[in-house]
């Protein structure tokens, strides 16, 4: 182990947020009740007195709070995003997670000595984006997307340093280019990109029928579970469609990342960071997985064996994939 | 049907008389929304929504309106039970390990222990502030500080005994045994 590695978690309000401090979260991170934020879901969030709050209880159990600022601003209304780097650093944050250029740049130009991290909406995948948001704006971590293989996130690592690199290791996964991805715009006019949500719930139905729940987005049906069979989260990138004859996931299954068993080898590469995905997630869902991570980090650090089984039943679709880490995809 | 309640006692569950039991939910709903005055704002345009909460597993669900810090809540039975913005259908031991955070809702959702339909932005905010209220025994009974921790370890013990008897979806709250 070359670096000493951070535990980032995930606090989708401030219950969840001392939920994952209390676990063993090394740092957390949040977003203001808004479309500043890539997960800008009903009832989630926080509002600008809880996440003073929030950064205050952080602070005083030893952990960071990273505030994610990471949409890109619409144009005629940049004002939103900037208040939001104001207020985000007026609170106390210890880096700001932002995606959108111009608002990089605002926050380097207004705030210099404050902490900056590359959201992965900034979907930088070379060293080339990487070392220009490094060495025009000071970036010290870049959050790299999820469709890189260990190789290719260990070349990037090395050339990005000084800039710290951040992996996803657990949670929702996302099979596209994050900041690209057009298919939740495409079905429902609102995406993460702009409005912080993909697949929003206010285009989101479900309805039993003959047995199986079927799913719809935006009027397309994207899924149709029969009994039993274990469900998914209705994004159209997870959706089972029929193509020439043949009815399957086109896409990707619906499965969740649990990278826990590439943890050593993402920290021998010099990843400083692992992040846990679910904002939008329960406590007990985030006790559980802090925990078993935290566990595991701690283990790995003596040299232990690291024991997974237990993160299983929280994953979508009952499942869990390494992702594109070892490149087992389709 | 993992969770749910045996035949005998859900049949049983049909004798209750609904007012009173309207009443005593009633009850423990506005102990629940005084100890959490932040409740409503969460929920926000979803405040005004009216819920069906159903556990599947008894004849009855609850209607609830959560508006301005008020509830209005009604227990019908399923049959009449068809005017509500939202419905959340699980069995009742699974319902409440949702309020009090032994339960994912999502893990829930990929297990099909939950059901959902009706306004998913609702049900979605609903389930948020849920989260975010924190919600133990204690406080949904309304008693005083000292007595919150006795209560509420002896209650989670005769849930963790009770889920198991009935075959529930693994606990892994912050509450739970898991979870030391």
């Amino acid at each position: 182990m070359t670096t000493p590695l951070e535990l980032v978690c995930p606090a989708g309000t401030p219950a969840g947020l001392r939920t994952a401090v209390d676990a063993g979260a090394h740092s957390v991170y949040c977003g203001y009740r808004d479309e500043t934020n890539a997960r800008n879901f009903p009832g989630l969030n926080f509002d600008r007195a809880e996440m003073k709050e929030a950064a205050a209880y952080t602070h005083e159990h030893g952990a960071k709070i990273l505030i994610a600022l990471n949409t890109f601003m619409r144009a005629g209304c940049t004002d939103l995003w900037k208040r939001g780097v104001d207020d985000a650093v007026a609170a106390g944050a210890d880096a700001l997670i932002l995606a959108d250029v111009g608002l990089v740049d605002y926050a380097r130009k207004t705030y210099p000595k404050q902490r900056l991290h590359l959201s992965v909406q900034a979907a930088a995948a070379t060293p080339e984006a990487i070392a220009f948001y490094r060495d025009r704006f000071g970036i010290a971590r870049v959050v790299l997307p999820r469709v890189l293989t260990v190789e290719e996130i260990a070349r990037l690592t090395a050339q990005a340093a000084p800039c710290e690199t951040e992996v996803f290791v657990f949670g929702g996964l996302c099979v596209m280019a994050e900041g690209r991805c057009m298919l939740s715009s495409y079905a429902t006019g609102k995406s993460p990109n702009m409005t912080g949500v993909c697949s929003p719930p206010s285009h989101v139905s479900y309805r039993e029928e003959s047995d199986a729940l079927v799913a719809c987005v935006g009027g397309f049906t994207v899924e149709r579970f029969e009994r039993g069979e274990a469900a998914g989260y209705p994004t159209l990138c997870k959706g089972r469609f029929e193509a020439d004859g043949a009815v399957s996931h086109l896409f990707e299954d619906p499965v969740s990342l649990n990278a826990v068993e590439l943890l050593p080898r993402l920290a021998e590469i010099g990843v400083t960071a692992f992040k846990i995905e679910g904002r939008q997630r329960g406590r007990a869902y985030i006790s559980t997985v802090v925990r078993a991570f935290r566990k595991a980090i701690d283990t790995m650090a003596v040299g232990g064996k690291v024991d997974y089984d237990e993160l299983r039943s929280l994953t979508e679709g009952q499942r869990d994939t390494v992702g594109a880490y070892k490149k087992a995809w389709r | 049907m993992r969770g749910h309640l045996p035949p005998f006692l859900s049949n049983a569950t049909g004798f209750l008389p609904l007012l009173p039991l309207e009443v005593i939910a009633r009850r423990l709903m506005s102990n629940a929304m005084a100890a959490r005055p932040s409740f409503a704002a969460r929920l926000g345009e979803y405040a005004g929504r009216t819920f069906a909460i159903d556990p599947v597993d008894c004849p009855f669900v609850f209607l609830i309106k959560p508006e301005g810090g008020r509830t209005d809540m009604k227990v019908v039975r399923r049959s009449v039970a068809q005017d509500h913005d939202a419905r959340i259908a699980a069995p009742l031991v699974v319902l409440i390990g949702m309020v009090d955070g032994t339960y994912d809702g999502d893990a829930l959702f990929f297990s099909r222990d939950l059901s959902i339909d009706g306004d998913t932005e609702a049900v979605l905010a609903l389930r948020n502030a849920i989260e975010n209220a924190e919600l133990d025994p204690s406080t949904v009974l309304g008693l005083p500080k000292s007595l919150q921790g006795p209560v509420n370890r002896a209650t989670r013990r005769l849930f963790v005994e009770l889920r198991r008897l009935l075959d529930a979806p693994e606990e892994n709250g912050p509450n739970s045994g898991a979870n030391p």
